[in-house]
Order: structure tokens, then sequence, then C-alpha cells
């Protein structure tokens, strides 16, 4: 089951801020979930084919023709932390 | 003589090459031509990730990667596959990046190198396609940046990622990898090895059977040759003072010339890899028949070729195939009836040396001229006629210039701007060899004005002779051919 | 005017006055609402509709007014997603569906509340507050396109769009009393549609009759080369609405009616395939044994996705940015702030299915167990032309009731998300009342066979009149 650390490393990878009394919150929460899914161990899947797409379509493509671009302005045009044409974000860290 | 690698090195490459040469982005129909476009000019819903976008594949883009798996002698997949890659960096607009993971298109190939011991084969271990993220300009230095400008022009370029075995066993053979590598690319015309940021290697080495460290994102050949030999010297250091080589990554510092430790929280990345669900799978091995009609003759095999056909050294023939568009440029001159083994020694000879030292990278060639840019100013272009070639080399091979006449033509021509003809040039600067009266002559007159040189060389006295030859030269201003000047001296000498 | 109208009514009004009236009617409507089911009432219908007029009625859907779930993009008005992270996004491009139904002369009355991200089955987590259920304003519309039910069910557009990962569609249309369709994966391009679940969603058509739901099918649907994963049928569906049902093989899946199901549900679906058997049909109880494992099978599959998927939202090109030392604290702080509680609980659980360690025992079992539910289809199927099922196994319960405990809210899917896991088509239409709130009746079909699906629908309809109840609440 998920330990305060799981939540804690989860939250690192999927770059979430969890403070410590959500941390125990959420351990709660995701571990009744957890304890549900584990009925799939029920079931033998050894020499079960994963199902990735329901339809079996392949070789999906588009020509090397140019398209038209969206201009700069409309590109920014969704947040004002901008600067000179580019996105404009804190130092990395 | 085998290579005994008295280190235990083990080199191992990652290399990202750019399909510049195809139009569009891997997944979207921005153009590609982005170098020296305004930031954020060249993006879409697609590679911006905006809420609600999809990918749809580039048909070229999987045509070159089945070319470069069949010009490394790869297996290409019966199925293949996209994958998400998920983490988080500015320039991954998504928050995962579009790659292949376990069924990487291309599979199990080989280059054969000149290594440090004869010929040495470098396995590939895979070759996928991905794309490129965005460009990052930190404001102010990386050290003590204030923040960070991002421009997606660069977000969804197509990439070929190649993995190699760690075949190499000193920083040469990696640096010689590459350069066989890069130029087997451009065989296959897939991309356009001048444009910045085309090909990105990262390395990994260890040595004695030891840990194995990551240096990444290094942009040139030269820089991996020398990131390595710094950190092959750094890791015997930490061994030899007793410490261990810890598994890092590492960036190469291109100015300081050294390797430093990167230490960021990415090294606990998890990358969660599973297949790109808006992405369907690919069968088109069946495509390979076609594409293999398309190859061109790689640089091995144009190299036997040219010593067969050309009667030319393998020295020679190395040094024309090393480029495709020198090799065609050869090809192009013989085509005219000259000598192919005059026409090698001076093109591979002389010509290239006078563009190396000019830091002119050759960049194409249409039938009729090649064209150079400048290795650090790409506005500085330049170019050299088939035609113009042929022209000289056959004056010289009729005698009617001295070697060092042609050199200077060459570069003359390499040197203005104005066009002008071999013979034009040799014309204005009155370089046609001298005529036989004007060189008797002039031995006549070297003889008689120098009576101690002569004296001299009668007693025995050879280095006199160089001297005697070089009043001639001055005579007769360069044109006389200093081989014949010396015989006509020395007959008139000794009889 | 009406206030429930069918399409083909609207189409009338609009001859007899202009689609610039039917428009302010709605718009009127809309004014008056005490449902909250728009989180953006477009401030360019009346403009979109006086062009209609002055070009002409040009257009199968000219000047016909239609409501589009806040996922869906719509260029030049916001696309929230039920979320704060996505305030005051506009998106620069029109979704694939968006541009179909303006080239038919459409107009965009605004976009519908929904659960934030389309992570729900109440239109609860929605930033933008709950949706009521015109049937009973203090009850859950359903979800997660609470929004796009609630709003045709109340008068408030003719017809609208929501989208299907797990039941989106179904289950708010069977909460309140309307028609609702998940088409066949990859009937409908995605292009445009904010993912949530890429490999089990689809956008379906809600309306107050099944003609409309065709109607609008065959105005979206059909092959987008922009969406990789779009299928080229050629699908012809107001054709295939016929009254008739004679030689039908009805397929009755036991595992659908479960243990917790409500008495009243129960006995209206069975009613309804007893009508049907009056009407020609026949059918049988078929079992399909891995259907009980569909809902953590769909859950694990959905919330991996979506952990992906919704990785692009950092406050770095657009939305509700928070602040931060430097980028990845500022990228944490944006989403912890920006998404609410279920959102963040899902991406949490998603990145956990996927991770190293966890991938085969969760992600990858899961899609073996996709298998084996869609074997149960493709096996029932072949020996039945369509399936029945109650759509919810409950009415539509009391806001604030089920909101603190996911796992019980997640069970409520428990009809729907298997047909999402095979991708097939599935219509829920009302079947009766339960103490006064809507009744649904799942009727599933073989992939690529909505003609079937629809016609079975359109008879039931034909014959029944529980879609012609309306909400009195609203009335």
């Amino acid at each position: 089951m998920i330990t305060k650390e799981d939540v804690e490393h989860i939250g690192w990878l999927a770059r979430i801020d969890i403070s410590e009394q959500e941390t125990v919150e959420y351990m709660e929460k995701l571990n009744s979930v957890l304890g549900y899914f584990g009925q799939l161990d029920e079931l033998r899947t050894e020499d079960v084919a994963p199902t990735y797409h329901v339809a079996e379509i392949y070789n999906v493509f588009r020509e090397d023709v140019v398209e038209k671009s969206i201009p700069q302005e409309v590109v920014l045009s969704n947040t004002e932390h901008k600067q000179d044409g580019a996105f404009r974000v804190p130092k990395i860290g | 003589m085998v290579y005994e690698n008295p280190d235990g090195v083990k080199i191992g490459l990652e290399i990202h090459i750019q399909l510049n040469k195809l139009k569009t982005k891997m997944f979207c129909g921005c153009s590609t031509d982005y170098h020296n476009a305004a930031p954020n000019t060249h993006t879409c819903p697609v590679c911006l990730g905006l809420p609600g976008a999809l990918p749809v594949l580039n048909k070229k883009a999987v045509e070159a990667a089945i070319k470069v798996g069949l010009a490394l002698e790869g297996k290409i997949a019966e199925e293949t596959q996209f994958h998400r890659k998920n983490y988080f960096y500015p320039d991954l607009p998504k928050g995962f990046q579009i790659t292949q993971y376990d069924f990487p298109i291309v599979s199990r190939g080989k280059i054969v190198i000149e290594g440090e011991d004869g010929e040495h084969t470098v396995g590939i271990t895979r070759a996928h396609m991905e794309e490129d993220p965005g460009k990052l300009v930190h404001i102010g230095s990386i050290e003590k940046s204030k923040g960070v400008l991002i421009d997606y022009n660069r977000s969804g370029i197509p990439l070929i990622e190649t993995v190699t075995e760690p075949d190499m066993r000193s920083p040469k053979e990696a640096r010689r990898f590459l350069d066989k590598f890069r130029n087997i690319l451009e065989y296959l015309d897939v991309f356009d090895g001048n444009l910045e940021g085309a090909m990105r290697v990262d390395a990994n080495v260890s040595i004695y059977g030891g840990t194995r460290v990551e240096i990444k994102n290094i942009s040139s050949h030269k820089g991996v040759e020398r990131a390595l030999l710094y950190e092959i010297m750094r890791q015997k250091n930490v061994i030899r003072r007793g410490g261990k080589v810890v598994q890092e990554t590492r960036h190469f510092d291109e100015g300081r010339g050294v390797t430093l430790s990167m230490r960021t929280k990415e090294e606990a990345e998890d990358y969660r890899y599973f297949r790109e669900p808006d992405l369907m799978p690919m069968r088109v091995t069946d495509w390979i028949p076609a594409i293999k009609e398309t190859l061109p003759e790689l640089p091995d095999a144009k190299r036997s070729r040219f010593m067969e056909q050309y009667g030319i050294t393998d020295m020679h023939a190395r040094s024309l195939t090393s480029k495709i568009m020198l090799a065609d440029f050869y090809e192009g001159v013989c085509a005219e009836g000259v000598d192919p083994k005059l026409a090698a020694t001076w093109t591979a000879d002389v010509f290239l040396g006078e563009l190396n030292y000019r830091d002119l990278a050759i960049s194409s060639y249409d039938g009729e001229k090649i064209g150079f840019i400048h290795a650090k100013d790409p506005r500085i272009k330049k170019s050299f006629k088939v035609s113009d070639m042929v022209e000289l080399v056959n004056l010289f091979d009729e005698g009617k210039i001295s070697d060092r006449a042609a050199v200077e033509v060459i570069r003359t021509m390499l040197d203005t701007t104005e066009e002008k003809t071999p013979s034009q040039i040799i014309e204005e600067k009155g370089l046609f060899k001298a005529e036989d009266d004007l060189v008797t002559k002039a031995v006549a007159e070297a003889i008689a004005e120098n009576e101690a040189a002569v004296q001299d060389y009668l007693g025995g006295t050879e280095k006199s002779l160089n001297f005697l030859v070089g009043q001639v030269m001055k005579k007769t201003k360069g044109t006389a051919d200093a081989k014949t000047a010396r015989e006509l001296i020395i007959k008139e000498l000794k009889g | 005017m009406a206030k429930w109208m069918s399409v083909a009514q609207v189409k009338e009004k609009i001859k007899e006055s202009s689609a610039e009236e039917v428009t302010a009617h709605y718009l009127e409507t809309i004014g008056k609402s005490k449902i909250n089911g728009y989180i953006t009432v477009s401030d360019k219908a009346l403009e979109q509709a006086k062009r209609i007029d002055s070009e002409g009625h040009n257009g199968p859907l000219a000047g016909v007014p239609i409501a589009i779930k806040d996922n869906i993009s719509v260029a030049g008005l916001p696309n929230s997603c039920g979320s704060k992270i996505l305030e005051r996004y506009v998106p620069p491009f029109n979704a694939h569906v968006i541009e179909k139904l303006l080239e038919a002369g459409a107009v965009i009355l605004g976009k519908t509340n929904m659960d934030e991200f389309a992570m729900g089955s109440s239109t609860e987590t929605s930033y933008y507050g709950p949706t009521a259920n015109p049937w009973d304003l203090e009850r859950v519309p359903g979800g997660s396109s609470g929004g796009s039910a609630a709003v045709v069910a109340a008068g408030e557009a003719p017809f609208s769009l929501g989208s299907d990962t797990g039941g989106s569609v179904r289950c708010p249309a069977a909460f309140c009393g309307v028609v609702g369709l998940k088409p066949t994966y990859g009937a409908v391009s995605r292009h445009g549609v904010v993912a949530y679940a890429n490999s089990l969603e689809q956008i379906g058509p809600i309306a107050n009759n099944v003609t409309d739901i065709a109607v609008l099918m065959d105005v979206i649907a059909g092959y987008d080369h922009r969406d990789s994963t779009s299928i080229d049928c050629e699908t012809e569906y107001q054709k295939a609405l016929v009254d008739n049902v004679k030689g039908l093989k009805i397929g009755v899946p036991k595992e659908f009616f479960g243990e917790g199901i409500h008495p009243d549900v129960e006995k209206a679906v069975w009613n309804a395939i007893h009508k049907f058997e009056s009407l020609g049909a026949t059918w049988e109880e078929v079992s399909m044994p891995n259907i009980k494992y569909a809902l953590a099978s769909y859950y694990i599959i959905a919330m991996s996705e979506a952990s992906s998927n919704l990785a692009r939202f950092d406050g770095t090109r657009y939305g509700f940015r928070g602040s931060g030392e430097n980028w990845h604290m500022m990228v944490s702080k944006t989403r912890a702030e920006g998404f609410g509680t279920e959102v963040k609980r899902r991406i949490l659980l998603g990145t956990y299915a996927l991770s190293a360690g966890y991938h085969d025992k969760y992600y990858l079992k899961a899609l073996k167990v996709r298998t084996l539910v869609k074997q149960d289809f493709d096996s029932a199927l072949s020996k039945f032309d369509v399936l029945m099922a109650p759509t919810m196994p409950n009415p539509a319960f009391k806001i604030g009731e089920k909101i603190e405990d996911p796992l019980s809210l997640y069970l409520s899917d428990i009809n729907t998300c298997p047909i999402n896991l095979a991708g097939v088509p599935s219509i829920s239409v009302p079947c009766g009342l339960t103490d006064g709130l809507p009744i649904g009746l799942q009727i599933i079909g073989r992939p690529f066979d909505e003609p079937t699906v629809l016609r079975v629908a359109y008879t039931f309809e034909q014959n029944t009149d529980y879609h012609t109840k309306r909400p009195p609440e609203v009335a």
C-alpha cells in the first residue's frame, strides 16, 4: 500500500505541491481506491495480450507539406508572462 | 597489432540528429526552417501542446528512419510504435516527449571505422524517432540565472536518436565514429549537418570496467573527443586517489574543456513510459525494397569504387569520399576528361587543404559548382565551379603553369569575390610558366651573376644549387618550373 | 416560443421568424436559469445568428443553437474544462466538431459546466460550482457532462455536445431524462477536445429525442485527418431512424443488474425490454463474467492516461500561474492551487500506476483485463444485435451526498465504463421515473453499428412517451 514517502515521491513526479496534512489525507484516500483496484489480482492474465487500442489501425501518416503556423501574438496571447516574443519563466532550479 | 586498451576504456554514444531536410515537423505541418526566425513563429497548437491538439506522424520521417537503418545495416522492426516519456521541463510543452521505447524502428546495426588497430566495428544498438523540445535562453548566466525565455520554434522538429554499443575504446575512436556516422547521414541526404543544433551527442564512458558516467549534450565532434579525454583523465585521477567513480550525468563546458557534475533532481526521474495512445502502430517493412532502391552509394562502397575506377590511392579516396559533395565534385571534374590521379591530388590535397585553412565548410553541390559556408559566420558563402577546376588541372597537366602558380590561383579564387576563370587570373598575375628561352636566359643570368655560388656548388655544396634555382625563380617571377630550372643549371655547369 | 423544441421545430421557428429571434429566446431562457448549466454564455451568439439570417438559411443546422461542453475548443471563447487552472484560456482554434457545426450553420450559445477535466459523475468537482438537476434542484445532474445534459433538459438549448470517457454523456442523460449517445471509438474526431483519457473517450451528442441525436451525428461524425485515431466510416445516421424492431435479438447481461441497483430502475428497464418484446424483438439473459472487473481496469487506464495528459498544465504558456522561486516550484504550486482535489487524486494515482515497480501490476494488468472485457462484448454482441441494461444503477443523488467518498462515486460508473473499454457505441434513453426522477435505459451495439442502436432507440421513442416528460421545476 502507499506510504507517506510514496505520496511525496509521486507528488514530486507529478509536480503537485502537497502539504504535510494533505499527504496523510491523500494517502488514506489513495489506499482505499488502490484496495479496490487490487481485485484485478483475482484474474489470471499471463496469456492475455494487453489492449492498447480498441481499433486495429496501422500506418496513419501525413504528407511532408507545410501548413501555416499561428502568429506570434496569438501564441503568446494566453499569458502575460512574456518578453521579446518568448515565454518568460523563473530560473529552472 | 591489436589495440590493448590499457585503461579498459568503454565508450558508448547517443547521437540525436535533426531531420532538418524534411519540410515539416514530426507531428505537425509547421515548417522546419526556423533558424533565423523570430521566436514562437513556427508553432501551432500541436507543437505548443495546446489542450485538444493531436499529433499526426510525418511519413517522410519514417522513410528517413528506414534509410538510416538500412545504411547502418540494421533490422527494421516488423511493428513499431511511439511511446510517451513523461517528465517536466520548461522546453517540453506537453510535459512528455513522444519518442520510441521498446519497439524502436531500427535495431542491431553497425558501422566500421578506422580504429586504433585497423578496422574496428562499432555496434548500433538501436535508432528511433522522436521529437525535439523547444529552446531555452537563460537571462543572465546559467549559474546566476534571473529567469528563462522559451522559444518553441524547435519544439516538434523530427529527430532520430541513434544509440551505439559501448564499443569505442578511445576518444579518437569516438571521434572517428562520429565523423563516419555524420558522413553517412550526409550521403543519405536526410540532414544538413551545418545548421546549428543539427547533431547533439551524449557520451557514456567507463574505465577498468567500472561505473559509467554520462556526459550530456555535446554539440561538436571535436567537443566529444575533448570531453572524453578530460573525463577519462578525471576518472583515472579519482581512482588513483583511492576514490570511486560516481554514476552520474555531467555537462561539458566547451570553453574550459572540462566536464562538470550536473547534480540535478532529474536523476531521480521515473519516465513512466507507456504507448502513445494518440498514435497508431506502424507496419512498414514492405517499404524497404523501394527505399533500398533510393539509397545512394555509401562512403565505403564509393571509396572502393574510386580506387578501382580512378586508380587513386586509399588515402585520396578516403579524403574525397569524406564528404559526398566533394566526391560528386571530384567525379564531375573527372567526367570532363581530366586525369583522375591529378584531379585527386589537386582536389583532396590542395583544394581541401585551402578550404580547411579558411574554415569553409562544404554545403552544396549542384552539378556545376560546389558551395561552401564559413563555419563560424554563415553569412560568408563561396563557391567553386567544376569547369574552373577542370581548366586549372588541365593547364597544370599541359605544363603551362607550375604547381606553385596553380596553388596561387586556387587561393586567389577562394579569397576574392570577383568571378574570374583560372586563365584570367593567370593572365592578370602573369603566372604562365616562363617560356623555355626565358628560363634559359634566367639560368644564364643567374650563373653569370653568382660566381661564388657556382664555385661552391662545383666544389660540392648542394645548397648553393638551391640558391641558384631560387635566383632563377626570382628572375622569372615564380613562373619557371623549379624542376626544369634545376636541371638546366646542372646541365650548364656540369655539362 | 415553446420552451422545449426539437431541432425540427427550431428550424420551423427560424423559417417563421428568424435565427436571431430563436437565439434571443434561448439566451433569454438562459438568463433566467436556476441551474448554473453554463460557464460561459457566448457574447457572439446573436451576431452569429444575425449573420446566418443575412446569408440565407443554408446548411442543415442553419441558425440552430447548440451548447458545447467546456472541454471542446471553440476559438475565441474561454475553454476552462471546469478548472481554475484554465481560467481565461482562450483556444486559438476550433475543434473539428465545432468546424463542422459552424459549416452547418449552427449557433454556439455557450460552454457548459462539467466536472473538472471530465473527472467525475456529478459535475460537483467544477471550479464554477455544481450544476443543478432541472428535475430537482437539490440533486446532481450527473457528470461529467452535467451542464450539457441539464441545459437540454431545462430548455436552455435544443441540443448539446458532451464527452464520454466512462459514462460522462450517458450518466447525465439518464439523470436528466434526455437522450445521450456515446459513439463507437473513432467515429467522431477528438481533435480539439481536451484529453482526459485518449483511448477511452468520444464526443457524444445530447438531445431531447433520438432524431436530434442522429441529426447531430450526421454533422459531426466522420473521418478527420488531424486525429490519428479517427476512423473512416461513412454512416448515415438519420437514415437509420426506422420504427421497427421485428426480429431484433436483445441480450441482457445479468452483471449489469448488480446488487446495489434501485428496484424502480430495475423495474423500468425490464418494462422497456418487455416493450421491445411486444414489438417483435426477443431477449435472452447473457453472462459477461469479466464485467465486474471493468471498473477497476477503466479507472487505472483512465487515471494513467490522465496523469500524462494533464502534465501540460504548468502555468508556463497559458492559464493560471502560481508563484515559486524557480520553475519546478512554480509548476508545483500552480498545479497544487489550480487543480481541484479529485483531479489531483487521479493524477497521483495515475502517476503511481505507471511508475517503476507498479507499471506491470496496475497499468499493464488493467490493459489485459480490458482485453477480457472486450472479449465479453465481442462474444455477447456476436449472439445478440444489441445489449440492454440500466444506464445508472440509481437515480440522481443529492448534491454533496457522495462527493466525500470518491470510491462510492466511482462505483456509479459501473454500468457505463465497460462500454468505453470495449469502444462500442451506447445510447441512454429515458424509460421512466422514480419519485419524479428520470431513469435511463442503455442500449449497447456493435462497433460502428450506430444505425441499429439508433433504430432501436427511435422505435422505443415512437412507442412510448417517456421522452415527452419535462422537469416540473423549470417548466
